[in-house]
């Protein structure tokens, strides 16, 4: 109880802040609407005037509940107006990106822990790969794959969301790998490991609790690089599509309503990530 | 065909070279550190050169890095027009509008322990959201101009800041703010003398992050609606063109911009945050 009880009087204060918001905001319309027709408005005619406007400027919370509840549940999940159908295609993006950046990070970390010359040239250049906005290239990526024939828009999607997650896990892995002191490293040598051994009975294990922080990191980027390709580049399916429809229409509510499937499937993928990292650490016998 | 040879030869070259001077004594200098990154980039755009000449790759898939230079030169008043536009108008005030202003709700919710614990965990949650979204509806109540960018920027950059800001005004220690109690100093001497300076290497933690991000917001939001003029603009039109070779200089515009910011708030924490064991060398 101690800490949900906060944690739900800033959600309170955050919907009360919103109906104030929207209250202020929506108002204008109904101002102009009445000074057209040649009538005056009260304050107490405006207000639910404000609360269900098709087009509004900020939709209430009970609006987007609606548009949300509608899009998840109001029809067959492989209707093309189904926000699950558009989440799970996103997801699908989502979870390629991640399993490249995965792969990406921790080869590239192995071969800058075990050669120096990588260490050194390689490693600059990764951090700087992460101040170019990616999203200048993703536009870019697109009409590259295009271009060489791959039609499938889940590819360049998958490439921008792996470029945003590799990089978390990649410095996580290089710090994970060189965790192990310089004693165990001796250790093992007395015992005449190998090199490939030294890897797979000290290193490998030795990273695993930087790994999985790295991942709850990466998931997020993912999610974030997948729906940022989604959006520039006239997509028709995913969350960041509807997202770019809704603006494209002028239709607020599909816009928040994407907007907060996309929340709901962040919060969900942290969630999973934290499991599977929960059910590693207790087959690798970590306490806790 | 010659191309491709000269290329893989002089890449090899480099790389050995490299591999030489990170075994040698010089990789410990500074001079070492700083060459190994540099000729590495040097290799990759010689290879980069000699794969697009060599293999004839055609211009509208990747063009060679000797054409976007010639093109950066040509150009430099439209790039720099769209990087004033997209980084000073836009990127700028919202970083420090967004960052000042998460900043001051961290103090603000400071003396209230039952509002941080309410904030933190729905702080930590949103950082973690695709804000990028928020852009859409932005451009829609700002206008085309540099506000909505701005108004972009500042929605991604506060909560990866305020829960850095917050968690770093907890860093000082149990005896250390014992220790000011003993003197008799005042909660805002505390704040000012012992807590501020205690959080500054998580705070540029936080603007580091909120540096790269003010970037991607900045452009994407012009994807959405932007005057004629501004780098995300220019890069998503230049792609239906197939200009690639202005949306290469643009990126490389971008990246040089984004180093830099990176770099300017790198070089502060340095000089505000010497005593701390990562900055000691």
């Amino acid at each position: 109880m101690n800490r949900v009880l906060p944690v739900l009087t800033v959600l309170a204060g955050i919907v009360v802040i919103w109906y104030a918001a929207s209250v202020w905001m929506n108002a204008t319309w109904v101002f102009d609407q009445a000074e057209r027709a040649g009538t005056t408005v009260t304050w107490a005619e405006v207000i639910p005037q404000t609360m269900n406007q098709d087009r509004p400027l900020l939709p209430p919370p009970h609006q987007v509940g609606a548009e949300l509840w509608k899009g998840l549940a109001g029809q067959a999940v492989t209707s093309k107006r189904s926000l699950v159908y558009h989440g799970f295609v996103t997801f699908k993006g989502t979870m390629m990106g991640f399993g490249l950046g995965i792969v990406a990070g921790v080869l590239l970390a192995m071969a800058i822990v075990r050669f120096r010359v990588m260490d050194m040239s390689v490693m600059p250049w990764a951090i700087i790969s992460q101040t170019v906005p990616i999203v200048a290239l993703a536009p870019m990526i697109i009409t590259l794959s295009s271009q060489l024939g791959l039609t499938d828009r889940d590819v360049p999607k998958a490439i921008i969301a792996a470029y945003l997650s590799f990089f978390p896990v990649l410095v996580s892995m290089v710090k994970g790998l060189r965790a192990p002191d310089q004693m165990q490293l001796d250790l093992l040598r007395t015992y005449g490991a190998s090199e490939g051994e030294t890897f797979l009975k000290l290193r490998l294990p030795a990273s695993m609790p930087y790994f999985f922080a790295s991942l709850k990191v990466a998931v997020a980027a993912s999610l974030v690089g997948t729906i940022v390709g989604e959006l520039p580049t006239g997509a028709i399916e995913g969350l960041g599509a509807r997202m770019l429809i809704g603006s494209q229409f002028g239709e607020p509510l599909i816009m928040w309503a994407s907007l907060f499937a996309a929340a709901i499937l962040a919060g969900l993928l942290i969630v999973i990530v934290g499991f599977v990292e929960r059910l590693a650490r207790k087959r690798m016998g970590v306490p806790g | 065909m010659t191309f491709l040879v000269v290329a893989l030869v002089v890449w090899l070259a480099l790389w050995a070279l490299n591999v030489w001077i990170a075994g040698s004594p010089l990789s410990k200098a500074r001079a070492g550190k700083l060459m190994v990154p540099l000729i590495f980039g040097v290799a990759v755009l010689v290879l980069w050169e000699g794969l697009v000449r060599g293999l004839e790759v055609s211009f509208v898939i990747l063009p060679p890095p000797s054409a976007i230079a010639a093109k950066i030169g040509a150009s430099l008043p439209v790039l720099w027009q769209d990087a004033a536009q997209t980084i000073l108008k836009g990127a700028i005030p919202g970083f420090l509008i967004g960052c000042g202003s998460a900043v001051l709700v961290a103090i603000a919710i400071d003396r209230s322990p039952f509002l941080q614990r309410g904030l933190l965990p729905i702080g930590n949650f949103v950082a973690a959201l695709p804000i990028v979204g928020l852009a859409p509806i932005l451009v829609m109540w700002f206008g085309f101009d540099w506000q909505s960018k701005a108004a972009v920027v500042v929605a991604m950059v506060f909560f990866p800041m305020l829960v850095n800001t917050v968690a770093g005004l907890q860093a000082s220690e149990r005896m250390q703010r014992d220790l000011m109690a003993t003197w008799g100093a005042s909660y805002l001497q505390t704040l000012v003398k012992l807590r501020l300076p205690a959080a500054m290497p998580f705070l540029f933690n936080g603007l580091k992050i909120a540096s790269t991000l003010a970037l991607i917001g900045a452009i994407v939001a012009e994807f959405f609606g932007s005057p004629t003029y501004g780098m995300g603009f220019r890069i998503s039109t230049e792609v239906g063109r197939l200009g690639l070779d202005m949306v290469w200089a643009e990126i490389a515009v971008a990246a040089l911009a984004g180093s830099l910011l990176y770099g300017i708030v790198s070089l502060i924490e340095r000089w505000v945050t010497f005593w701390h064991p990562s900055q000691r060398h």
